[in-house]
């Protein structure tokens, strides 16, 4: 084990190359370039024996990777907003092909107008392409979700997108512990797939399927995601024997007495954090709901640790027009069949990467123990 | 926890000088957030990197405002963008600059540091003559004045993590280290 600091970005390119990828396929897009440097640089100098495919799109770099994965190699790629965007029809392609992809998004606003700056609607609104979701909160976990992602995905055969914030983590130097390449080998074996393209067996995958078939094939895609909600926390614990961190679907912080608990994603939720111990010292009594996987969404985790709260507050930096945030309209969603909950305040705020202070998130919680009605949306701080 | 704010130009090095810090603070066991301001860089434009130290994991994640300290990597700042905004009364403000601490006229309420980072960097022939790289010095310089990590792991870290010149930018830390002149 190797203490190092590194940025986010090249936390990914750790992942990757302790995963012992066989196959990366990428195109360069800020902030993700870094990713794709060390890879390739990786790659020259012989560190990662991977096969380097260069291509001239990220629709090209996702046709790559899955291609690659249908023939039996472990596939990594990394992208950020237009550029995920743009492989938008391969993502359902390669989920409904069983395809155990993984790969970084770092999140990154849609243009126009053009904005570099992080915030998650660009991962969000690939919600439904059937890809597994983990939103990171530091360097640390960017590295150990890669890892993670694959010895989940290659057992229940559905691909994972690791989401960090732009700069906030993808440009951020800070401690990380490298793991030894032989405790990674023993916790993670190397890719096997029975339904692999070869040429001396031949098979023919996602042909036509008529109404009669495809429900069903859509119904073992969500089962695939449902089981997966109890492995994520199996090799979580598994994870946390060999190398002493866990992760779970969520990380709830002094929930158990809360009477206001925010939920939040990635390094908003780090933020909110340090929010409520600042607010703890001073008696208030506020939890920290993180939600950890967003795909598949652990409703019964959210539903146990909000449903005792008096108010709930989600913290959203990510839009869908004319719906609002898209994290609250899941909380909401999960608390809708719980009797007498609380009420849902949804904040919407940092959006194109305007920062989030302990400060706002502090005052978030001070302007809803004065309300008493949940607010379907909240726009923090815009101007008007 | 203490929280440091970098202001240079681009061109400086003023991104290196803080990951040169969070690798020698993660040398010996602390925590460290460095970021640079989030944007599009331009050679000599104003530019800005942050730095949060600690002896325990850091959670909070966004900008500096209201820094313990503040670092200035090129005089010609003082008096072009607001230096000393949200600065911590009692805080250090390490200046690369020919002139002594009492005659820059900051306000009573801060302890001034001042090294000659631009010679020594064209000293050790860093960067070119009309624009010097004065990040290795600055740090050393940093190190004496607000003393989180030790000169050693620095100029480790140094001789490690800089891209060209290594005895060079380590000598220059040393020399910085040693002649910065400090009042308060």
């Amino acid at each position: 084990m190797k203490r190092m600091a590194i940025v986010g970005n090249h936390a990914l390119s750790y992942g990757a190359l302790l995963s012992r990828v066989q196959v990366i396929a990428a195109y360069p897009i800020t902030p993700q370039t870094q990713v794709v440097e060390l890879l390739s640089e990786m790659c020259a100098d012989g560190t990662l024996k991977a096969e380097f495919v260069k291509v001239e799109s990220e629709h090209s770099a996702m046709a790559a990777v899955m291609g690659a994965s249908a023939s039996g190699a472990r596939a990594f790629t990394a992208t950020s907003s237009q550029g995920l965007a743009l492989m938008h029809e391969v993502l359902h392609w390669v989920t409904g092909a069983r395809l155990p992809v993984v790969m970084g998004n770092i999140n990154r606003a849609f243009g126009p107008p053009w904005s570099i700056w992080t915030e998650q609607t660009d991962s969000l609104s690939q919600r439904d392409t059937g890809w597994m979701q983990i939103y990171a909160q530091d360097n640390q976990e960017v590295l150990d979700s890669v890892i993670l992602a694959y010895k989940v995905s290659e057992q229940v055969l559905l691909p994972t997108m690791v989401v960090l914030d732009a700069f906030f983590l993808s440009h951020t130097s800070e401690p990380v512990e490298i793991p030894d390449q032989e405790k990674v080998d023993e916790f993670l074996p190397p890719y096997e797939n029975k339904y692999i393209l070869n040429p001396d067996d031949p098979h023919a995958f996602g042909g036509l399927t008529n109404p009669e078939w495809y429900m069903e094939l859509r119904y073992k895609i969500h089962k695939a995601h449902e089981q997966s909600l109890d492995l994520i926390e199996k090799e979580g614990k598994e994870f946390e024997k060999m190398f002493g961190r866990y992760y779970g679907l969520v990380d709830p912080y002094k929930v158990d007495d809360a009477e206001i608990i925010l939920v939040a994603i990635s390094t908003a939720a780090s933020t909110a954090r340090y929010a409520v111990d600042l607010l703890r010292e001073k008696g208030k009594k506020v939890g920290l709901l993180r939600i950890r996987v967003f795909r598949p969404f652990p409703y019964q985790k959210v539903k146990d640790i909000l449903s005792n709260a008096k108010k709930v507050i989600v913290l959203d930096r990510n839009l869908s027009p004319g719906a609002g945030g898209i994290v609250a309209s899941e909380v909401r969603g999960a608390l809708a069949n719980v009797k007498n909950h609380p009420p849902v305040f949804s904040y919407i705020m940092g959006l194109g990467g305007r920062d989030i202070t302990t400060k706002h998130i502090m005052e978030l919680f001070e302007e809803v123990e004065k309300m008493d009605e949940g607010k379907d949306i909240i726009w923090k701080g815009v101007k008007l | 926890m203490i929280e440091i704010r970098f202001h240079g130009r681009g061109g400086q090095g003023t991104v290196v000088a803080s990951k040169i810090l969070a690798d020698a603070l993660t040398r010996e066991g602390k925590y460290i957030q460095a970021f640079p301001e989030f944007g599009v860089e331009r050679r000599g434009a104003p530019v800005a990197a942050y730095a949060r130290i600690s002896d325990t994991k850091i959670w909070p994640r966004h900008k500096i405002y209201e820094p313990d300290h503040i670092v200035i990597l090129d005089p010609t700042l003082i008096g072009a963008v607001p230096l000393l905004d949200g600065l911590k009364p009692g805080g250090w403000i390490l200046v690369n600059t020919t002139r002594k601490p009492s005659e820059l006229n900051f306000p009573k309420e801060y302890k001034v540091a001042t090294v000659d980072a631009t010679h020594i960097a064209l000293k050790y022939r860093l960067g070119s003559a009309a624009s010097p790289i004065v990040n290795t010095a600055i740090v050393g310089a940093f190190a004496r004045v607000i003393p989180v990590v030790k000169l050693e792991t620095l100029l480790d870290a140094i001789e490690e993590g800089v891209p060209i010149k290594p005895k060079e930018n380590r000598a220059a830390a040393e020399e910085a280290y040693n002649s910065v002149i400090m009042e308060g």
